[in-house]
């Protein structure tokens, strides 16, 4: 691994980004705006708010970074881009890498403005450390870019990698213990729930919005929505491929 | 003088149809040799089976002593797609310096570049904003940029005024004359005079292979356009 060539990449990432404004901004701005939506909407009911706010920082950067990563990585793939940049000396793995440093970055100030909006603002209680909120969200958003780049293979075209938000995301936030608790689920569901990171993502918010300390369960979901980054990536790697039909 | 590019029997299938069918070739190091065929005939294919990112059915194709495709071959080879490869949303030095960092090199040879290629006034340019033979410059410059043993490019003087056309061939020269081996495809007559051998693809297979004037004297005609079509109408004759 060359950290020259993986930085160059976060770098060009980022450039990119940045010259779309308006991409950076909804990126930044719309899981506030939804969270101050929920805070109206509940302006009655504080532990309502409380209970449907929360989920918010494991939901919106997981789904924001799974389509932009995916639409990106897709123009990538079909621009010609990608088949060139495996030509030059540059490693899947740095490539991957640099992806996921940039969309990193970007994650650490989305969740920043979230985190800013929800406790100055809108008054929504951590008893845990926001860190781990914020660490959660992070993650959380780079499950979405590295699901995104896996998805973002099997997309001809934009409108195919936008479309695997519902059939890729909406299941994971309807078995993910957001609408019931994964307890009164089926049986055979319960394992599907069991199977599916955003599960633990949101079991981990939930956790550090109402314990102050962090426990063994906590480093749990931690450990296993790492795990799975890992492994989507290196799904993901073997999506690139040099020689093509 | 040194055999470059060696292909032996090379057969490509894609879709279920046969764009390569068994083709025997060498290239010699320093050469400008050009790829002329008609639009179908296999010349992407083929270039694409050089750089190493095209899947074949059968054969071998050899660079620089490596099977086409190796690692180490990967500073070697600059590859200029036929579409612009390269990255719209950002400047024309954003790109150059990205593709310096990943191939290695300094910003002093990314400006060399950038004057050989004659961008200089664009530097700060969106690539999106760029007209097309400017674009398609720019990927000629990532493709330039590593001081490749080998380039291959894909119709690089497409859309390029004459002037322009010229001084990127006589760029060619040079290069080749630094010992640059350059496999360029084309579909213009005059600049495949300007090569040192010419390779005609039809349908997958070599029609004629030689220096330009020999193809011209072999078939006793005045320009390369009614060699060709000399040739072309000798091979269907043998097909049919």
């Amino acid at each position: 691994m060359s950290p020259a060539r993986t930085l160059a990449t976060t770098g060009r990432v980022l450039r990119q980004l940045a010259h779309d404004p308006r991409t950076v901004a909804l990126m930044l701005v719309v899981p506030a705006l939804l969270l101050w939506l929920l805070d109206i909407v509940y302006r009655q009911r504080p532990e309502t708010f409380q209970a449907v706010g929360v989920p918010i920082f494991a939901i919106a950067p997981f789904t924001i970074m799974f389509l932009v990563t995916s639409v990106t990585v897709l123009r990538e793939r079909r621009s010609g881009t990608l088949e060139r940049l495996l030509t030059t000396p540059l490693r899947k793995g740095e490539l991957l890498v640099g992806y996921q440093l940039a969309f990193g970055v970007v994650a650490v100030a989305q969740i920043m403005v979230l985190t800013g909006v929800a406790t100055r603002l809108l008054g929504l209680d951590f008893a845990g450390p926001i860190v781990m909120v914020a660490a959660v969200g992070v993650l959380d958003a780079l499950l979405g870019s590295a699901l995104g780049l896996f998805a973002s293979a099997f997309a001809t075209s934009e409108f195919q990698a936008v479309q695997f938000l519902p059939a890729l995301v909406f299941p994971q936030l309807i078995l993910g213990g957001l609408l019931a608790p994964t307890a009164e689920l089926p049986r055979g569901l319960q394992f599907v729930s069991d199977a599916l990171p955003l599960t633990y993502a949101l079991q981990a918010v939930r956790a550090v919005s109402v314990q102050s300390r962090t426990d063994a369960a906590l480093w749990n979901d931690l450990a296993v929505i790492v795990g799975t980054i890992v492994a989507v990536v290196a799904a993901g790697a073997v999506t690139l491929r040099r020689r093509t039909g | 003088m040194e055999q470059t590019i060696v292909i032996a029997d090379l057969a490509v299938k894609r879709g279920g149809t046969t764009v390569l069918r068994g083709l025997d070739w060498t290239v010699n190091s320093g050469q400008i040799v050009g790829l002329l065929g008609p639009s179908g005939s296999g010349k992407t294919t083929l270039l694409r089976a050089v750089v190493g990112v095209q899947r074949i059915s059968r054969g071998e194709v050899t660079v620089l002593g490596l099977p086409a495709g190796h690692p180490l071959l990967r500073r070697s080879v600059g590859y200029m797609t036929q579409a612009a490869a390269v990255y719209d949303d950002v400047s024309v030095d954003d790109n150059l310096h990205y593709a310096a960092r990943l191939l290695g090199v300094g910003r002093r040879r990314v400006n060399s570049v950038v004057e050989q290629v004659d961008l200089s006034g664009q530097r700060q340019q969106l690539v999106r904003t760029l007209s097309g033979g400017q674009r398609s410059r720019v990927s000629l410059a990532f493709a330039l940029l590593g001081e490749p043993r080998v380039a291959v490019l894909d119709e690089p003087t497409v859309g390029l005024d004459p002037v322009l056309r010229a001084a990127l061939w006589d760029l060619f020269r040079v290069l080749a004359r630094e010992g640059t081996t350059l496999l360029i495809s084309t579909h213009v007559m005059d600049e495949a005079d300007r090569c040192d051998r010419l390779l005609l693809l039809r349908e997958g297979r070599a029609i004629a292979e030689g220096p330009p004037q020999q193809l011209r004297d072999r078939t006793g005609t005045a320009t390369l356009e009614q060699a060709f079509l000399h040739l072309a109408s000798a091979d269907s004759g043998v097909a049919a």
